[in-house]
Parts: structure tokens; C-alpha cells; sequence
């Protein structure tokens, strides 16, 4: 049975029918074309999916689309003011915290969510914060340092 | 501008991936695009009876569903095969869906295709098969036991090949007159791969050209292209075109030839329409091929003063249910001529087993033989330490093959190139300050602390860029292993280059960049590099095996070097000199000991193309293909020293430092090659501490999702220390060997070694990774 719902994603308010049982991921990426959140294990445990509802980070696979109406959704397509990146992607860029680039969007959204709460971290507790991210390629030290770099810089999302 | 090599230049990928811009195969839509879902068995081993597709093909939205009845029906050849043959090795059929017989929790039986993912999987979960269950054997040495269930009827005790290299006599000889003796019965642990991105596949089919395109998470498009059109669609080559995406991550997993995406391949020509096929990560798990494996028997023999006289090592490696792409190569080529590590062995002695388990198949994964080889040897030469009552840094030490012998002729086959071993063993101790470490270890064990300290020393060779293809060719490779470049100048002087390399990850795009920008003295942007698309880029042999600098890296500046020749010669001509007194420099031709006479790169391009003025019988343009085949692998090396804290009362391992000293000879991009160095370390990590994929007696995967198969994840890990010595590599024209697999060649050992180090006062000479809390707690046990 379809539902009506009504969600503001990335500014733009989209107004859409969905099965009940569509997952949230699979609504912004079918739907709404926006193919940056990326699915890495659809079971909650990889973090690839992380995007904000209302602010808060989110894997976007374990939600329904149902359960996203009325809220504010933000993917990584929804970070950068413009064409200016968001401090968190330059630092991404300029300390090489990421290789493939697969759990990017959401290890970026998950970093700057912890900004949010705790605008100078230690390296324990980015790495604690982070956890629900899997990178199989960096190793996670570059990440790491990334965040670091994003904290000196004031990279909350204000 | 001639700086640009060997400079951290930041990436140019990065921009498209950490804006959600880059676009993975799965992100693809076509017009008219379904959704395939392939049914697959939940038996380890079973007769096929009747596979009654009615129920899903009535679901609304399906559009096909297929057996392998109806591949069979087909003009395709239905199956993927191995590419490398071993001899006397039993190949058995592997069809693109089973047929009377599966043989691996996940082999496939079916597919479904709907217009919507979800309908897909309601309908495959409707698809009735009629199963028979057989017997399941998990085991690659129990396998070979008579009585053990079998898998092919042609292949008695699972035995898929017999191999051995060395000298038996001579190593047995080398064990009758030995001081000491050490051995150790150790499992190298199974292994899922876990790139990010699950593998997935997108083919639409051009009826009326007869043209099969394929967007898929490859590793080497042209090898898929090929063995696609041999042997598992009715197609020629070059009517099939395979795109690869961004690429999420590969380690090995993304090289192989799977069925998966020949059933997609065809099920898009059947139904003439575009068929998309995600897989899910239990799929993954169940399907991409594993890595590791391996059951062995090691033993080291030493003189009174810790010089190794001889080296035995006899492996059961499993195969899994059919034998992969590249499998039979791994636990071989790639294990047992690495046997020598960084040592001076006289003698030297392997036989390897490959034999057929009801698992998952096993392949190339980072590392792929060179981790297994490594493990062995450094967990032996740690036993040696100890039964000659020698440091393991120096009995090490005294086995190190002396810089003044290379190149240097193993007894396992290999000539080494070149290396300097001992300077990258005292740069790691410095770092780690080696000393104090001992000294507060002993303190610890004398006051009986809680924290055991444990400190590990992995010295690992590793063998990359598997080449020259002749050699290759004599072991059992089914295809060359040379890359291509070719260099196309454009009239203004900026240049495409089209490289057979197929990155998923490795930043080739600026490292290659870097290459072409430094060698000809333009502008980073003035270069482009065209990937991972057979339309577009001549063939090529694609990423793995740590290749892509020392060979394809290799292939661009051979082909960049033809361009400036001709433009050597354009400039003579243009500049009435002879052609040996051009010197090119810095973008500019000019006359030796005149420097005023010159021409600028762009004029001399533009020349090539004006054709007004040509040297005599010179085509226009400028564009240039190098078909680079190495005359040798290259053979990076290293140093790595790991550092354990064990908590006394739990076994829980913490590791608190982790030193990397690599040499991986000339440079191109610092920031790049320690990226890589730190995910492959953070890789071997998991193997030693946390990865194991585990199949119950019954051939079920106990560990098939991210709950019960743990990959490193940031909390379990610290920032790395890392350095590097220099000694280039010298037999190709940038002079660098390879980095992609070297961290996890050399951390399983390294942390390992740590471990086992911490546990010493409690009589432990050696534990199986992974080293998880209940297996150390239980060896502290009185
Ligand atoms: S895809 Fe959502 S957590 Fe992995
Ligand atoms: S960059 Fe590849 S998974 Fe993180």
C-alpha cells in the first residue's frame, strides 16, 4: 500500500507516494536520484548509508521512508554551501581520508555530527565516535586526522 | 614542473567522491531497467532435483525466471573457468548456475528478474527447489581423507593439484645435520574480503548492433571481457563493453570471473532489457571469493650459531567448491616462492596441496599467498630465535641475504632484484625505540604486572607485478601479465592517456598524472587519465597484485618516452640540428650547449600536427601505445614492529603501536603510498586479531554478516608509525616497486609475534590468529 509523505531533503521539500516497507536509502537513491548515500550492508552495521534526520546521523538503511515524513533529511549531496566545500569534505580531501571513496558520504556526515556535540575531540573519542563507520581502505588513520584537521579549523555544522 | 614526481600532490578523484558525485555501478538507471535476485542454495552439498519456478514467474512485475535449464537451452557457454593451469590440475566444470549439484552455501540455481528490486526478492523466495543433501566437507586437509565427502566424481580426495618446488634431498639432508630444529602446525585463517561496496552489475543489450554493455565493480574489465566472451555468453569479444564505475574497494575480490555477472549478462540479452544485479552482503559474503585458507606443517633447521640450513613447509590450501579465476596461482606461484623471505636459505623444500572444500571458492585477496608465505616464515623465524636463544631481530639478522649478493637466486625460484634489508630493520627499532621496549617488558614480567607487553618484528619480501609474461606463461597463466598505455598528444599539447590499469581506490588518476605531467614538463591539468572501460582503452590487465605502478605506471612512462622521441626528432628537424643533440627539459627542446636554440613542447606538438614541415617519411600526429612486459617482478620489502598490551585477566589484546618501515623504491606520491600502507596493515590486523570466516560441520557459514565477521573497525586500532628506506627498483624506468599489498603481507606476522611474545612466560610458542580474547585467555591457563 503506497503512503503519502513529505519530506524537506537537502532543502527541498519533495512531497512523494512510497510502499510502506521502502527503506529510506532506497527512497533517496531510486526516487530522488540522490546516489551519494551509498548502501555497503543494508543491517545497520557498516555506516556506508549515515545521513542527518533533523540533524542527527541516521543509517538511512534500517529506516523507512514511512518513518522520514515530516522531517528534515540531509545526504552528502547537501553538505557543501554551493560550490564550497563544508570544512569536514576539505579536510577529507587535503588528508587523504579517503581511497575508494565508498563509506565516504557517510563516514563525513558521521564526523561532523560528532563536531556537533563535541567540537574539539581527542583521537579516542573520534575513534570511538566512528566506530558504526567501516572503512576498509584508509585504515582509518587519514580519517582520523581529517577530523582533527576539520576541529582546528571550527567544522561544526554551527 | 619535474618535481611533480614524487610530491604529495592532493587527489583529483576526491572532489566528485566527497561531494556524493561519483557515480558506482549500482547507481546507474536505465530506461526500462530491472531487477535480478539470484537463488541460492542453503545446502553445502546437494542433489538438484526439480526447481519449480511457477509461483514467482505468476508474481506481477516479474519478467523472467531462469534455471540452468534455460542457459543450458541457450547458445551460452554457461560457465567460468579458471585462467590459470596448473599441471596435471583437475579442472571441473563450473556453470554459471548449478546444475544436478551444489557444492557451497550460495551457489546460485536460479534468477528472477522484476521491474522492482522488492518484487524480486518476494518472487525469488518462491522459487521452489527440490534438494537432496550430501554430505559437507570444510576442512582442506580433511578433505583428502578416504571417506571424506566428494565433491567432483573425477577428482579422488578432493585433490584438485599436487605441487612442490625445491629440493627435497638437499632440504632433508640440511635437517640431519642441524644444531636445532624448530617447527610449528599452524591454520592460515579464511578470509571474506569485505570491500565497501558489494559487488553489483548493470547490462543493457543493443539488439540491432548485437552489442552487450556492462557496467560492473571490476578490477580488470578487459580480463572479465574476455573470459565473459569465452566461455559464458554467446558473444565475440568485441561485441561486449565493459565500464567500470567508480569502484568501491576490491582487495583482490573484484578481479574474479563469478557467474553473478554473466547471469546478469545474459539474462539482459535474453529479455532485451536491462537487468541490474546488486548483491546484498550476506551475498557477498556467501559468494565473493575468500581469501587464505591453509593448513600447514612448517620447519626450520639452523646451524649452532642461528644460520637457517634448510626450510620444509608442506600446505593443504582449499580451493573451495570450484576452482576461481586466479585460485590455483595463489597458494603456488604466489606462496611458495616467497618462502625465502628476506633470507639466506641453502635449502628449501614445499608441497602444496590445492583441494576442493564445499565453501565459498578461495582466491587472490590482498596479499593473495605472500601474507601466508610471510606468516610462515617470520613465525618460524621467532621459534628459531627462541630454540637458539637468539633475539628475533638477531637471528634475523644473521640470515639476511647480504646486500652485496643481489641480484639474488632463492632456492623457491625467484631472483630477487635488489634490497637492503638490515637499514629498514634499524630504522624500525629506532622508531619503536626497541631497547626501552625490552627493558619495560621485563620489568613488567618481573613485577608481575597485569599488562602484558609484547613486542612483534615482521621482516616480509613481497613478490609484485607478476611478470615477465613468458615466465608467467610457464606457470600456468592463462593470460600475459604486461600492461598497456597509450599516450594521445592532442594539438595544443595537453594528453589523454588511456592506461590497461583499472584503479578502485589507489588514486591512479593522479599518481599516473603525475608521471605523464613530470616527464614532460606540462601542467597537472593538462593531463587526463581514461580507465576501466574496454570501449575506450585498448586491453589491458587491470589492479591487483600491487602492479599498477611497477607495471602500468611503467607502460605510461615507456609510452610517454616514445612520444618525446618523436618530438626529438620534429624539434631537430625545426631547429636544423642533428637529432642527438636535443636534449629535452622542463616542457622545451633544446640544442645542447645552446640553449636559445629551443622549441617548446606545444610548438613541437603543434608541428606534428600543422604536418607543413615534417622530418622526411614522418607521419603527422603524435600518439603513442606501449605494451610494457617488466622483465622481472619487483620485490618490495620492509620492516614492521607491532606492540601489544594483553590484559592479564581477560586476554584481551590492545595494540598500542604499530611501526611500518617499508621500502617500496622510488616515490611518486608520498601521501598516497602511506595510505596504502595503512589500509593494508589495518587489513592484516584483522586477520590477526579479529577476521575469520567460519563454516560449521555442515558447510554453513556461521559468520556471514557484519555481527559475526569483525573487520577492523577505528576504535580497535591506533595511528600508525611509518617510515621508509629507499632502494629502487632496478630493472623499470620510474625505478618503483609496488605498495598495495605490503600492510597486509606483513602485520598478521607482526602482531602475531607480538602476541605470542606477550605470552611467553606462560610456555606459549604459538597461537592460531585470529588471537581473540577466549584462545589467550585460555593458553594463560595453568
Ligand atoms: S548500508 Fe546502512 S549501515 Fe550499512
Ligand atoms: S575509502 Fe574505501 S571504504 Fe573507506
Amino acid at each position: 500500500m503506497a503512503h503519502q509523505i513529505r519530506v524537506e531533503v537537502n532543502g527541498e521539500v519533495q512531497e512523494r507516494e512510497v510502499e510502506a516497507r521502502k527503506l529510506l536509502v532506497h527512497f533517496l537513491r531510486d526516487d530522488l536520484g540522490l546516489t551519494g548515500t551509498n548502501v555497503g550492508c543494508e543491517t545497520t552495521l557498516c555506516g556506508a548509508c549515515t545521513v542527518w534526520i533533523d540533524g542527527q546521523p541516521v543509517k538511512s538503511c534500517t529506516q523507512l521512508a514511512v518513518q522520514a515524513d515530516g522531517t528534515r533529511v540531509t545526504t552528502i549531496e547537501g553538505l557543501a554551501d554551493g560550490s564550497k566545500l563544508h570544512p569536514m569534505q576539505e579536510a577529507f580531501w587535503e588528508e587523504h581520508g579517503l581511497q575508494c571513496g565508498f563509506c565516504t558520504p557517510g563516514m563525513i556526515l558521521a564526523a561532523t555530527a560528532l563536531l556537533d556535540t563535541n567540537p574539539n575531540p581527542t583521537e579516542g573519542e573520534i575513534r570511538e565516535a566512528l566506530k558504526g563507520n567501516i572503512c576498509r581502505c584508509t585504515g582509518y588513520h587519514n580519517i582520523v586526522k581529517a577530523v582533527q584537521k576539520a576541529a582546528q579549523g571550527g567544522a561544526s555544522n554551527g | 614542473m619535474g618535481n611533480v614526481i614524487g610530491s604529495a600532490v592532493r587527489r583529483r578523484e576526491d572532489p566528485a567522491l566527497i561531494t556524493g558525485k561519483g557515480k558506482y555501478t549500482d547507481d546507474f538507471c536505465l530506461p526500462g531497467q530491472t531487477y535480478a535476485v539470484i537463488v541460492r542454495s542453503p545446502y553445502a552439498h546437494a542433489r538438484v532435483g526439480t526447481v519449480d519456478t511457477s509461483a514467482a514467474e505468476a508474481v506481477p512485475g516479474v519478467v523472467g525466471v531462469f534455471t540452468a535449464a534455460d542457459i543450458e537451452a541457450s547458445d551460452a557457454g554457461g560457465v567460468v573457468p579458471t585462467a590459470w593451469l596448473l599441471p596435471d590440475m583437475k579442472t571441473p566444470e563450473h556453470p554459471i548456475l548449478a546444475k544436478d549439484i551444489v557444492r557451497y552455501v550460495g551457489d546460485g540455481v536460479a534468477v528472477v528478474v522484476a521491474t522492482d528490486r522488492y518484487v524480486a526478492r518476494d518472487a525469488a523466495e518462491l522459487v521452489e527447489v527440490d534438494y537432496d543433501p550430501l554430505p559437507a566437507v570444510v576442512d582442506p586437509k580433511a578433505a583428502t581423507a578416504q571417506g571424506a565427502a566428494q565433491l567432483f566424481e573425477d577428482v579422488p580426495r578432493n585433490i584438485a593439484f599436487e605441487w612442490d618446488i625445491g629440493d627435497r634431498e638437499k632440504t632433508a639432508a640440511a635437517f640431519d645435520g642441524a644444531a636445532h630444529v624448530a617447527e610449528v602446525e599452524l591454520r592460515n585463517n579464511r578470509l571474506i574480503p569485505h570491500a565497501v561496496e558489494p559487488r553489483a552489475a548493470l547490462a543493457s543489450f543493443d539488439e540491432h548492433k548485437g552489442e552487450l554493455t556492462l557496467r560492473m565493480t571490476s578490477q580488470n574489465p578487459h580480463v572479465h571481457r574476455l573470459l565473459m566472451s569465452l566461455a559464458s555468453i554467446n558473444l565475440p569479444e568485441h561485441k561486449i563493453r565493459i565500464i567500470t564505475p567508480e569502484v568501491g574497494g576490491g582487495f583482490g575480490s573484484k578481479i574474479h570471473h563469478y557467474p553473478d555477472e554473466a547471469i546478469v549478462a545474459w539474462c539482459a540479452m535474453k529479455l532485451n532489457r536491462p537487468v541490474k544485479w546488486t548483491a546484498t552482503r550476506s551475498e557477498t559474503n556467501l559468494t565473493d571469493a575468500h581469501g587464505r585458507d591453509h593448513v600447514t606443517k612448517a620447519e626450520i633447521a639452523l646451524d649452532a650459531e642461528g644460520k637457517i640450513l634448510g626450510l620444509r613447509v608442506h600446505t593443504y590450501a582449499a580451493m573451495g567448491a570450484y576452482l576461481s579465476t586466479f585460485a590455483p596461482a595463489v597458494p603456488t606461484i604466489l606462496y611458495g616462492t616467497l618462502l625465502s623471505g628476506q633470507y639466506d636459505i641453502p635449502a628449501i623444500y614445499v608441497k602444496v596441496w590445492g583441494t576442493f572444500t564445499t565453501t565459498a571458492p578461495v582466491d587472490a585477496y590482498r596479499g593473495a599467498g605472500r601474507p601466508e608465505a610471510t606468516f610462515v616464515v617470520e613465525r618460524l623465524l621467532d621459534l628459531a630465535g627462541d630454540v637458539t636463544g637468539l633475539d628475533p631481530t638477531e637471528v634475523r639478522r644473521r640470515n639476511f641475504v647480504n646486500p652485496g649478493n643481489f641480484p639474488f637466486l632463492t632456492q623457491v625460484a625467484l631472483e630477487y632484484d635488489s634490497g637492503n634489508y638490515e637499514p629498514a630493520l634499524d630504522r624500525a627499532l629506532e622508531i619503536s625505540g626497541y631497547g626501552e621496549l625490552r627493558e619495560d617488558q621485563k620489568r613488567r614480567r618481573e613485577s608481575g604486572s597485569d599488562k602484558l607487553l609484547g613486542i612483534g618484528v615482521s621482516c616480509f619480501i613481497e613478490a609484485c607485478g607478476l611478470a615477465p609474461s613468458q615466465v608467467a606463461g610457464a606457470l600456468g597463466a592463462q593470460a600475459g601479465l604486461w600492461e598497456s598505455a597509450k599516450i594521445r598528444v592532442h594539438p595544443t599539447g595537453s594528453v589523454t592517456v588511456y592506461t590497461g590499469s583499472s584503479a578502485h581506490g589507489q588514486g591512479h588518476e593522479t599518481t599516473f598524472s603525475q608521471i605523464v605531467a613530470g616527464r614532460l614538463g606540462i601542467d597537472l591539468d593538462q593531463v587526463e587519465i581514461v580507465h576501466g572501460d574496454t570501449g575506450e582503452v585498448q586491453f589491458g590487465m587491470g589492479t591487483y597484485g600491487s602492479r599498477s605502478a611497477a607495471v602500468g605506471g611503467s607502460a605510461i612512462a615507456t609510452g610517454v618516452d616514445r612520444v618525446i622521441e618523436k618530438g626529438r626528432k620534429i624539434a631537430a628537424h625545426m631547429l636544423e640540428a642533428a637529432e642527438e643533440d636535443i636534449v629535452f627539459e622542463d616542457g622545451e627542446f633544446s640544442v645542447k650547449g645552446s640553449p636559445d636554440r629551443a622549441k617548446a613542447w606545444g610548438d613541437v606538438v603543434l608541428a606534428a600536427y600543422l604536418a607543413h614541415d615534417l622530418p622526411e617519411d614522418m607521419e603527422p600526429g603524435l600518439e603513442k601505445t606501449a605494451f610494457y612486459d617488466p622483465s622481472n617482478f619487483v620485490y618490495p620489502f620492509g620492516t614492521h614492529i607491532a606492540v601489544v598490551e594483553i590484559d592479564r585477566h581477560t586476554g584481551e589484546v590492545e595494540l598500542v603501536r604499530y611501526i611500518a618501515v617499508d621500502d617500496v623504491g622510488n616515490v611518486i606520491n608520498p601521501m598516497i603510498v602511506e595510505g596504502q600502507v595503512h589500509g593494508g596493515v589495518a587489513q592484516g590486523i584483522g586477520q590477526a586479531l579479529w577476521e575469520e570466516a567460519v563454516y560449521d560441520e555442515n558447510g554453513q557459514l556461521l559468520t556471514g554478516t557484519l555481527l559475526d565477521y569483525a573487520v577492523p573497525r577505528s576504535h580497535g586500532l591506533p595511528s600508525f608509525e611509518t617510515d621508509r628506506t629507499v632502494t629502487p627498483c632496478p630493472h623499470n624506468p620510474l625505478g618503483v616497486k609496488g605498495v598495495g599489498e605490503a600492510g597486509s603481507i606483513a602485520s598478521p606476522a607482526a602482531v602475531t609475534n607480538a602476541v605470542v611474545d606477550a605470552l611467553k612466560p606462560f610456555g606459549v610458542r604459538h597461537l592460531d590468529m585470529p588471537l581473540k580474547p577466549e584462545k589467550i585467555w585460555r593458553a594463560m591457563q595453568p
